[in-house]
């Protein structure tokens, strides 16, 4: 090594991380949510399956085959030299449920991305952060050629609790996505606030 | 590494899958002992004295590169995994193994159930519209 290490002796900084998780039916527009606003080229992560997927992949006829390949998007935003915040694309597939936990671990919120023209799609995924008490905002991506329906009207249909953010959005704007990650914070320090006030009182 | 890989009708280098199986270079191990479960956003960093990694030959390759790699600039488990092209729990293995030798170190995310600070969330929001 000719060339001296920069800086040597100064440790680097280790930001706080933080992460957020974009979730939806297949070809909702995730990964062009988190390409929009990534510093980075949304980067892929992948995850063999071999002993984990056992007991829930059906692999009747392709007994051969060990592995399965879950790949997962993500991209990353420095919102300062010490605060980082990534966002992850979950995978489509419901059977890789396990996986979503770990991903939900720590998250600070979620995205659900909806279509209006598959509404059904996204159900599995408002569920689960329902269940486990995520805070979540339903995205509405306007595609250009999709009737636009009030945000209202995606709530009623979603069946979605009062304080659950409908936003509607257009996945491949920088601005739109910037909101709509503002406000899953914001739901999330709402959340944090209500749930602090219930142990108190 | 460049991205211009489109249209390319023959499998080469990369694009022809790993020469080495992932788990064969974990020496077949899914887990290390030291490992708590690293999340994905866990910030590996390469300790200061971890001058030469080259020169420990108990160690892969691929470790070599994780402790190059997180040396000016930590990096998630999630990026060294894209960056390197090698499963998540592959990667895992690996940090464990550095974890053990005292050759890097990896932060620990906020905890999980656990709200970071509101401070933080108010910093993520100015942060965001700032962008």
């Amino acid at each position: 090594m000719i060339f001296g290490r920069s800086e040597r002796g100064k440790p680097p900084v280790e930001p706080v991380t933080l992460k957020i998780l974009v979730a939806g039916g297949f070809g909702v527009g995730k990964t062009t949510l988190v390409g929009a606003v990534s510093e980075i080229r949304p980067l892929r992560t992948e995850e063999l399956l071999t002993e984990a997927g056992r007991p829930i992949d059906d692999i009747s006829g392709v007994e051969g085959k060990h592995t399965t390949t879950v790949a997962m998007d993500f991209g990353r935003i420095t919102l300062r030299e010490d605060l980082v915040l990534y966002l992850f694309g979950t995978p489509g597939q419901d059977r890789f449920w396990f996986l979503w936990d770990e991903l939900a671990t720590g998250a600070l919120g979620a995205v659900v991305l909806a279509d209006t023209r598959r509404l059904e799609d996204c159900f599995a995924a408002v569920d689960y952060f329902e269940r486990r008490s995520i805070p979540f905002v339903v995205g509405v991506n306007c595609f250009e050629d999709t009737a636009r329906y009030p945000a209202e009207a995606v709530r009623q249909a979603l069946d979605l609790d009062p304080g659950v953010p409908v936003v509607l959005c257009d996945a491949r704007d920088r601005e739109s996505v910037k909101e709509v990650l503002i406000r899953v914070v914001q739901h999330a320090m709402a959340h944090a606030a209500a749930a602090r006030e219930a142990v108190t009182t | 590494m460049s991205g211009d890989g489109q249209g390319r009708r023959h499998w080469f280098d990369d694009e022809a899958g790993p020469v080495v199986r992932p788990y064969a270079m974990t020496r077949g191990r899914t887990t290390s002992a030291a490992q708590h479960r690293l999340d994905l956003i866990a910030l590996v960093v390469t300790e200061q004295h971890a001058e030469d990694p080259e020169a420990d030959h108990t160690l892969s390759p691929e470790h070599v590169d994780i402790v190059e790699l997180c040396r000016d600039v930590p990096q998630s488990v999630a990026e060294l995994a894209a960056g390197l092209d090698l499963p998540v729990g592959v990667v895992r293995v690996l940090i464990g193994d550095l974890v053990d030798d005292e050759m890097v170190h990896v932060t620990r995310p906020v905890p999980p159930a656990e709200l970071p600070d509101e401070s933080i969330l108010r910093d993520v929001i100015s942060g965001l519209r700032a962008l």
